[in-house]
């Protein structure tokens, strides 16, 4: 089964870059799902021979979550919001999608020089899931639509529980329940958000949420 | 042996481009030109004289002739059906790329020594995708030598096809789909390229070689399909196991492996639509990454 891993692990690097490089909020939403899955069917895929408990709990709500329920939350947002492309981000997709795999590269470089991390399994998950974890951090810095900047969180939270699930064979069940509930109502309020967002303002463009002042200051100048 | 399939390479090559054709045809619902249209085709031009412009100097006249020259010598470095190729040394592989690199050359000097803006226009479009393609069709074969830690085209296709494909298929199919991507730029092929189209605004390669004509044309028509021959059996030897069954059966294997490509390059052009223009560098750097990924796993390794 090691090879089925990595050719999973190797699949969501691509997942990664694909949502970098493409426009569409939904084809966006569709991409983060399937990443969702496939980082939920690790544990499982892990270790085939010994399912624990856990695993399959953690799978089970991993891939219900990120697969299904968060994709239909925000799916149902880019509708009410009646958003369906991201404008252009900074430095355009080439750039990003360049800037994406620049961060994979950092990433493999990192995981060499945590000289204590041993992965349980494949050899290139610790710089697969900091490669994830960057790029989520760089969907949010780079695109200004509130929605894809939520996608781009899912995706950090993917990096997270790929580390976890790599290197903690008992603990991680807990720690990942919890994370993922985290997520949910964040997910969950962020989709009433930019719908209130988009009904506010007409869009959800969130470079001019920075231009929001205090009702005191404005008052004062 | 070792000529017969040179022999083999130079007679088949045409053909391909005829069942592309027949492909496309079928899709369309119509019946299609002859299989060995493009035989017909070079017969015919080279029958014909050449016409030459007064602006030119002898670069235009040395283009397609040089470009042949260079395509002709990096098939005989490709290996085939399993068999290693007729010149094979360590680091062939540099000689092969850049023989690619310096057709490509000779194609835009001499579409630039025309003068025509047009053809002008083409050789920087078709210069501006080799910028991106040549990395990714590099890095994508220094990937494949970390792997087999072989240097020379014919020990790393015998290599991957014994051993690699169990451990690392991952990195295996990040090249096949850069190389593939190059494979179809590198052909002028339709996501970047249509071979079909003759409006001198969205032409490619096509402009470039429109005030060729007579044995000039019949030489670049028949170095494409050369070309197309050579990139492909890269991808062909990659995928392919060869069995070793015999040498008659392991050409005709082979041969076959190149027929359904074919096909396959005229599945994609009957169902894709061609990209535009400005899109197609960004699938140039797609190509780009999956080539970087694959040489940093295979750095990495796996476990």
């Amino acid at each position: 089964m090691i090879l089925l891993i990595d050719l999973i692990i190797v699949a969501i690097v691509l997942m990664n870059l694909m949502m970098l490089s493409s426009s569409r909020i939904r084809t966006c939403i569709r991409i983060v799902a399937v990443e969702g899955i496939l980082v939920g069917l690790v544990p499982i895929i892990a270790d085939i021979n010994s399912i624990t408990f856990s695993a399959i709990i953690s799978s089970f709500f991993n891939i219900t979550l990120k697969g299904f329920v968060f994709p239909w939350l925000l799916y149902r947002a880019a509708q009410e919001a009646n958003i369906r492309k991201e404008v252009e981000p900074i430095g355009g997709y080439a750039l990003s999608l360049l800037l994406g795999v620049i961060l994979f590269l950092i990433a493999t470089w990192l995981s060499t020089r945590l000289l204590y991390v041993k992965p349980l399994f494949s050899n290139i998950v610790v710089s697969v899931s900091f490669a994830t974890f960057f790029t989520g951090v760089l969907i949010i810095v780079s695109r200004t639509k509130a929605i894809t900047q939520v996608l781009g969180y899912i995706v950090l939270e993917n990096g997270i529980y790929l580390f976890g699930v790599s290197l903690l064979a008992e603990q991680h069940l807990l720690v990942e329940l919890a994370i993922l509930l985290d997520i949910f109502v964040a997910v969950f309020v962020m989709g009433i958000a930019i719908f209130h967002i988009s009904r506010e303002f007409d869009h959800i463009d969130t470079h001019n949420l920075s231009e929001l002042k205090d009702w005191i200051k404005l008052k004062q100048e | 042996m070792k000529i017969i399939q040179i022999i083999l390479i130079l007679v088949l090559s045409p053909f391909l481009s005829g069942v592309i054709n027949r492909t496309k045809a079928f899709f369309c619902g119509r019946k299609g030109s002859p299989i060995f249209q493009l035989y017909y085709d070079i017969y015919k031009l080279l029958l014909k004289g050449a016409v030459y412009s007064s602006t030119i100097t002898w670069v235009f006249i040395a283009g397609p002739i040089v470009s042949l020259s260079a395509i002709i010598l990096a098939a005989f470095l490709i290996p085939f059906g399993g068999e290693v190729s007729l010149i094979s040394f360590n680091g062939d592989i540099i000689l092969f790329i850049y023989l690619l690199g310096l057709g490509r050359f000779f194609t835009v000097l001499a579409a630039l020594d025309t003068g025509s803006s047009f053809e002008g226009m083409g050789a920087s479009r078709e210069v501006q995708f080799a910028v991106f393609a040549e990395p990714a069709l590099f890095l994508s074969v220094a990937a494949l030598v970390r792997l087999t830690g072989k240097i020379s085209l014919s020990e790393i296709f015998d290599t991957i096809n014994n051993s690699c494909w169990a451990e690392y298929s991952p990195v295996i199919f990040l090249v096949l789909g850069a190389i593939f991507i190059v494979f179809l730029t590198e052909n002028s092929r339709i996501p970047v390229d249509d071979p079909n189209t003759h409006l001198e605004l969205t032409m490619v390669h096509e402009v470039m070689v429109l005030d060729h004509c007579g044995v000039d044309l019949a030489y670049i028509c028949y170095g494409s399909a050369v070309k197309f021959w050579i990139l492909g059996s890269f991808i062909v030897s990659i995928i392919l196991k060869t069995k070793h069954i015999g040498w008659g059966a392991d050409q005709l294997i082979f041969i076959l492996a190149m027929t359904v490509l074919a096909f396959i390059v005229g599945l994609a052009e009957s169902f894709l639509p061609r990209l535009r223009l400005l899109k197609v560098p960004h699938l140039l750097i797609v190509a780009l990454a999956l080539s970087i990924l694959a040489l940093t796993l295979t750095f990495r390794g796996f476990k």
